[in-house]
């Protein structure tokens, strides 16, 4: 079975030609079966092979399809590698692609691309597949930049709205800011190593650098640009909440689930890169540090109900982040896996809930649909508190709490981190509940246009019972200690060696992070229920606060003040190109000797003769003076 | 009989072929223009054959055969040419022939 | 002695037709020339050679020519033609331009060395096996190119008349 690891993203590839080429003429039903068929093939597929593969009992397996160029001592094959990591995350982005699928399949029925869709989903699932999948670094890439596409035409799906175009650009174009460091490092890499296979250069680095070499530190600094472009940390974070104009079940899967976690997977599976580059990696803690805080401090105020979500992404993302700063690799994975259940999920129930609404995205205009829309209301409130990490009962607190606990004990760890990420965490469960109350709470005040049909509430359900399970299978010391999933992975990555003298304190902390969580989901109550006045309050207070929060820190204003502004002002001060000068002055020449040159051509045979003759002479008095 | 020096030869059909260059150049008639190029290209056969004379070689004979030729060609063309050009133009001057500016 | 007598005839020959108005006199200096051009041929020991100038250049080619002049029946009018055509001025830039080609030919024939020109005969015999030697290739060409130019001269030459469709001849009436 493992022999036929390639045919996992060969499904969705076929299931994206046949769309892409006959989708056009296929009927709805046909074209939903292949979409989300090829996709649920894959999903099997990968259960088989992941079955396999933990019987074999190998610790990798490596399967090469063919020799995909060679040229000039770069050697690439088009492999596929698979290993606990990329097990893992094929097995989450086949599975939750292939219920975001069914799920499509009712939410986008109404709609005229409905082929289209399904075909740049299935591309999606396959170069996300091939990202992970990939031997070397190149076939990374094709992944990587197939992935920036397929978010591109996603966000640009409903492209007849400029500013659905608008978002999509600029994802693209921000994510290529990072893209373009990443092939940087690849070259250097290269130039260092003479191969781009990953294993090749797992093992080899460390017998090259020793830690902290500065070519260490660069590569690993530019690697990591590419993860924070593709993942939309600090400060490449503005293109995330504007993706948000793609349908919801695209920003359930590309810009919650998967694709934005690439970067995740970029700096995981390079991690022997970062452990001798300390300082790199220190900066991957600090950037996951500061953006978990700011995007936090944003969802507080968003008042879109998919913004808020995509806030939240980016401040997950930064708990990821922090994690391999501190080195945990396996949290961050596990966190990884865990966040793409309840992101999804709750991606999928606010696009429920949008969708039931008439397409309204405002929070303020929802309300009371909890009696309403039971199924979704409990599958959501699910998620919001596995997002929020309340203890104990969801999977969110026990992959939250053990980036919490490396955050404060592990070597690398620092008080800084763990105050940070213990903010983030209770300003996590503000946001939430703030969002569920907002939303299901209170009085209804828009009616319900649509009930949800069973295509969309079993994933849910599925999800949401993945939601508070899948926590269940790696458990903190202090709770059972069950360390399934890091087990899996320890022959991969390695795990943390903890401070001296600190592992009597983790009760303590899970305590006290428990604790934050439910306090903020009762200040939510506060806020939002019980006298939403003093929500206004504050409001009106710190309104300046709140309208930068809204604008996510005004960075946008910042890069465009930095960035674009100049952009365009060096644009206008060449605004009749100079380079194009020369072209112009080309065109005129040519015009002008064509003139010339027309005239001659009088249609009187003896000026031609005479041309010649004057020719003649010329080519006879040139050969006199050079040759004489 | 005497030797003579290769230039004399050369510089009789430079003189010829200037005087063909010149009725060319000056000659409105199509007829004449095509008398003109005969003496031109009879000024280059007889070039070569004062080269072949130079090296005692039959090459530059050979040469003057296939210029032969060409002329033969050439006048039967160009004959056919401009029997239709008078048809058509009741005129033999070349220069009425001017309407496609080509 | 004789070679220089032979080409000042051919010279003046060739001057008296490139000045005469009337087409068949200069046709008839051009047979003198090309008269004059043969013996030179016959000197410099190309005796076969200044045979085809005779019977190709002097007979068909000019005879060609006059043939076409009668068919196109010119008179007195073209000859007069030919003389309002001739003004000073029109010999002004060719002139000029012969003169600096002349010019350019007697300074490269100055410039290089003296040599001399070699009595052998070379016989038709000689020019037979080059020709249907080494020039194989070039009499085949030729062969196309006359080939070429007869299926030339027959296209451009036929009388090509107007046919009109019927209809249109009934509308013309």
């Amino acid at each position: 079975m493992l022999n036929s690891l390639w045919l996992i993203p060969t499904f969705p590839f076929l299931g994206a030609l046949i769309l892409v080429l006959v989708g056009s003429r296929l009927s709805r039903q046909v074209a939903a079966r292949i979409g989300a068929g090829s996709v649920g093939l894959a999903a099997l597929l990968t259960m088989a092979v992941g079955y396999d593969f933990l019987n074999s009992g190998v610790g990798a397996y490596q399967y090469t399809a063919w020799n995909w160029f060679d040229v000039a001592g770069l050697s690439t094959s088009f492999a596929f590698y698979l290993d606990p990591l990329s097990l893992i995350f094929i097995f989450v982005i086949t599975f939750v692609g292939f219920l975001i699928h069914i799920y499509s399949v009712e939410f986008m029925k109404e709609d005229e691309g409905f082929a289209r869709f399904f075909a740049y989903l299935n591309l999606f699932v396959c170069s996300m597949l091939i990202l992970v999948l990939a031997d070397n670094l190149v076939l990374l890439y094709l992944g990587w930049e197939g992935v920036g596409l397929c978010s591109y035409l996603l966000i640009g799906f409903w492209y007849s709205e400029a500013k659905n175009g608008y978002a999509a650009r600029k994802a693209f174009i921000i994510t290529r800011v990072g893209d373009t460091a990443m092939a940087i490092g690849l070259f250097m890499l290269f130039s260092i190593f003479h191969t781009l296979n990953i294993q090749d250069i797992l093992t080899q680095a460390p017998q090259v650098w020793v830690a902290g070499t500065s070519m260490a530190v660069v590569i690993a600094f530019l690697l990591l640009g590419g993860a924070v472009g593709k993942s939309a940390q600090l400060p490449l974070q503005t293109w995330l909440p504007d993706a948000m104009a793609g349908p919801s079940p695209v920003s359930a899967l590309i810009h919650a689930a998967t694709m934005v976690t690439a970067g995740v997977y970029l700096i995981t599976r390079m991690h022997t890169i970062y452990e001798l580059a300390p300082l790199a990696q220190l900066w991957v803690g600090i950037i996951g540090a500061v953006t978990l805080l700011l995007a936090g401090c944003s969802a507080l105020t968003q008042f879109d109900l998919k913004r808020v979500l995509a806030y939240s992404t980016i401040s997950q993302i930064g708990y990821m982040f922090l994690a391999m700063g501190v080195g945990a690799w396996s949290s961050a994975v596990f966190h990884f896996m865990i966040h793409a259940f309840f992101k999804a999920l709750l991606f999928l129930g606010a696009g429920a809930v949008i969708m039931a609404l008439h397409h309204e995205h405002d929070m303020f205009r929802m309300g009371g649909l909890k009696n309403k829309l039971p199924v979704i209301y409990w599958t959501f409130l699910i998620g919001a508190a596995s997002l929020a990490a309340l203890p104990f009962v969801t999977a969110g607190f026990y992959s939250k709490d053990q980036i919490l606990w490396l955050a404060w004990a592990g070597e690398k760890g620092n008080v800084w981190f763990f105050l940070a990420a213990l903010t983030g965490a209770f300003i996590t469960a503000i946001y939430t509940f703030r969002m569920v109350f907002i939303t299901f709470f209170g009085k209804a005040k828009t009616q319900v246009s649509h009930v949800p049909g069973k295509r969309i509430t079993i994933p849910l359900v599925v999800l949401s019972i993945l939601s508070v399970f899948g926590g269940f299978i790696e458990l903190p010391h202090t709770l059972g200690h069950f360390t399934l999933f890091s087990d899996f992975l320890s022959l991969l990555l390695p795990s943390v060696s903890l401070r001296e003298g600190v592992e009597s304190s983790e009760w303590i902390l899970q305590g006290i992070a428990g604790l934050l969580a439910l306090t903020g989901v009762y200040m939510a109550y506060v806020f939002y229920i019980r006298s939403p006045r003093i929500s206004d309050e504050i409001k009106s207070s710190t309104y300046v606060l709140h309208q930068f929060w809204l604008q996510g820190w005004n960075v946008d204003a910042l890069y465009n003040f930095l960035f674009v502004r100049p952009f365009v002002y060096i644009s206008t001060l060449n605004k009749n190109d100079v380079i194009d000068k020369f072209y112009t002055m080309l065109v005129r020449a040519t015009e002008f000797f064509n003139g010339v040159f027309v005239k001659t051509q009088s249609g009187i045979l003896r000026w031609y003769v005479m041309g010649i003759v004057v020719g003649a002479i010329l080519i006879i008095t040139i050969s006199l003076f050079v040759q004489p | 009989m005497k030797t003579l020096p290769i230039e004399s030869g050369l510089l009789l059909a430079g003189v010829l072929f200037t005087l063909g260059l010149i009725s060319v150049l000056v000659r409105r008639n199509i007829i004449f223009m095509l008398i003109s190029v005969e003496i031109m290209l009879n000024a280059a056969g007889l070039a070569f054959i004062v080269a072949g004379s130079r090296w005692a070689q039959a090459d530059g004979q050979v040469m003057f055969i296939f210029i032969l030729t060409m002329a033969a060609a050439e006048v039967s063309v160009g004959l056919a040419l401009i029997l239709q050009i008078y048809h058509h133009l009741k005129t033999l001057d070349s220069d009425a022939a001017d309407r496609m500016n080509g | 002695m004789a070679f220089y007598i032979a080409s000042a005839i051919a010279i003046l020959a060739t001057i008296m037709v490139i000045t005469r108005y009337n087409m068949i006199h200069a046709l008839l200096y051009l047979v003198v020339s090309f008269l004059a051009v043969a013996v030179i041929f016959f000197m410099l020991g190309a005796p076969f050679m200044a045979a085809l100038e005779v019977i190709i250049y002097a007979g068909a080619i000019v005879v060609l020519i006059i043939f076409v002049i009668m068919m196109l029946n010119l008179k007195e009018e073209s000859v007069e033609q030919e003389r309002k055509w001739f003004t000073r001025n029109i010999w002004i830039g060719p002139g000029i331009l012969a003169f600096i080609l002349l010019g350019e030919l007697i300074y490269i024939l100055v410039a290089s060395d003296t040599v001399l020109l070699n009595n052998k005969v070379v016989d038709a015999k000689e020019v037979g096996l080059s020709l249907y030697g080494p020039y194989i290739v070039g009499v085949e060409l030729s062969g196309l190119l006359l080939m070429a130019g007869i299926v030339g001269a027959y296209h451009l030459g036929r009388q090509k008349r107007k046919v009109l469709h019927r209809f249109l001849q009934s509308t013309e009436e």
